[in-house]
């Protein structure tokens, strides 16, 4: 967030808040232009795709927000990973959640996944795989919220909303309009 | 949910929606995929353990598990150790040393899968146990129903045919009522079991006067194997009565369903043009058999250790 301009109002000042309403609203249209930025020619060609819970609804604000800027629409899709997940005999089942594709499919296109909060990477590694299964783009990159470290795998983020240190005893909770009532990134203490 | 699927009666209404959840979900994750496969349940094992002949319903489990990448297992008592009078249960310890994480059991004997699960650690499915129950075909049974007509509650259903020996009479009976449907059983009275007044249905002799008012009809197979005691007098006097042909068809609701388990028995109880009409779910309740039984078995293994 370095040398964006600090607003008056919906600043986070709260102990445990790093992103206020209006923070989650500006850091969105930075990494919309960051995407409009880096695709360059391929942005007709972007799908972003968004893993459930809260990547969905990130993925369709980013799309909006790319078209206001460049006027270009965008596609969007989720994809849900609980069947490809590693740690399903860990932390048992669960319900499934929707997985939609663009009509077009995503074979030679430039898809972006998009995430609320990179930990671990194991997310990102299943969502990986479930990609591989449903198609053959032509490139993938990986957009986030926060970023809070402690990767388990090498994976890394192509866009980063917010670059969070946080320590493992942390829970870094996301919570989005859509699905919690409102835009705010917390700090969590166990 | 628990660990074993035994009898449609031991689910409630949140597992049942669950199951059928989760199937729509697998459903559209892998429809137009070209790679129909799952990578949910690799390095675990499913057994077939079937006493009894069957097409549909092994193939369907053996397909279910497959698209998990499950490795599969599929034994039949015809040409195994069971002709040497091997039991039940050594057969099951047997498979299960050899490292079985389910297994899926049809067997003659109702009951068998209660037994079965005593005896083993991992997980039992009853693929359809005598004339008790057969869980997985009444779970794509209101799959079907709820895909077909957009909502299970309240929905009238009629079961017409030899309920007495139906196992998926008697699993459909629970699973639909649990699920807020109204069930209607017809049959002539010899091929209803004993006590069905206390079952929560209603029952009727005169499929004519049930068909106007039901959303789905559900023809039942004529067990010609256990057609051994006179139950009617002829098998055209119960195509006449009971069988479901096109003239019948034609009282049914404009919306209204015509299913079948299978196998069929075209001309006993269900014209060859019903069956092929576009009222008709029965291939569709194949497909949808599938993606059911993937749903069961990554619910019930997708988290066991």
């Amino acid at each position: 967030m370095a040398g964006s301009p600090e607003p008056p109002a919906g600043r986070a000042s709260t102990p445990g808040v790093l992103l206020a309403p209006a923070d989650v609203a500006r850091v969105v249209d930075r990494m919309a232009h960051q995407l409009i930025e880096k695709a360059g020619e391929s942005l007709a060609d972007l799908v972003l795709v968004g893993i459930p819970t809260r990547g969905a609804p990130l993925a369709r604000r980013l799309a909006a927000r790319v078209a206001a800027f460049s006027g270009t629409a965008v596609d969007t899709g989720t994809v849900d990973i609980t069947l490809y997940r590693d740690d399903l005999r860990l932390r048992g089942v669960r319900a499934l959640e929707d997985t939609v594709l663009p009509d077009a499919g995503i074979d030679g296109r430039l898809v972006v996944l998009v995430d609320d909060v990179l930990f671990s990477g194991r997310s990102v590694r299943a969502a990986l795989d479930a990609l591989r299964d449903l198609g053959r783009p032509r490139a993938v990159q990986l957009a986030v919220l926060v970023d809070r470290g402690h990767r388990e795998l090498p994976i890394r983020a192509d866009y980063v909303g917010k670059n969070v240190p946080t320590s493992r005893a942390q829970k870094v909770r996301v919570h989005l309009a859509e699905t919690d009532g409102t835009d705010e990134v917390v700090v969590v203490e166990q | 949910m628990k660990r074993h699927l035994l009898e449609a009666a031991d689910l409630d209404r949140d597992d049942a929606t669950l199951v059928l959840d989760t199937a729509a979900q697998i459903d559209a994750a892998l429809a137009g995929r070209e790679v129909k496969k799952l990578p949910t349940l690799r390095g675990r094992t499913v057994v077939n353990l079937f006493y009894e002949d069957s097409t549909r319903t092994r193939i369907s489990f053996e397909l279910a598990a497959k698209r998990l990448s499950a490795d599969v297992i599929n034994f039949s008592a015809k040409g195994s150790s069971v002709s040497k009078g091997e039991s039940l249960k050594d057969t099951a310890l047997t498979l299960e040393a050899m490292g079985s994480d389910a297994i899926v059991v049809r067997h003659s004997a109702s009951g068998a899968p209660h037994r079965l699960a005593n005896w083993v650690q991992g997980s039992v499915v009853n693929a359809g146990d005598g004339t008790h129950e057969h869980p997985t075909q009444a779970l794509l049974d209101a799959y079907t129903i709820r895909r077909r007509l957009g909502r299970l509650d309240g929905v009238r259903v009629v079961v017409v045919g030899d309920v007495l020996h139906s196992r998926v009479a008697r699993s459909n009976v629970w699973l639909l009522t649990t699920l807020g449907a109204q069930v209607t059983l017809v049959a002539p009275p010899t091929l209803l079991p004993v006590g069905v007044g206390s079952w929560p249905v209603e029952v009727s002799y005169d499929l004519d006067a049930v068909l106007p008012k039901a959303d789905a009809v559900m023809m039942l197979r004529v067990q010609a194997e256990r057609m051994n005691a006179s139950f009617f007098p002829s098998a055209r006097e119960y195509s006449r009565r009971y069988g479901l042909d096109a003239v019948r068809m034609a009282a049914l609701s404009d919306d209204a369903i015509v299913m079948h388990p299978g196998p069929m028995n075209r001309g006993m109880e269900i014209a060859a043009d019903v069956a092929d009409s576009v009222r008709s779910t029965i291939v569709e309740q194949v497909g949808n058999g599938v993606s059911v039984r993937m749903a069961v078995l990554y619910l019930l293994l997708g988290g066991n250790a």
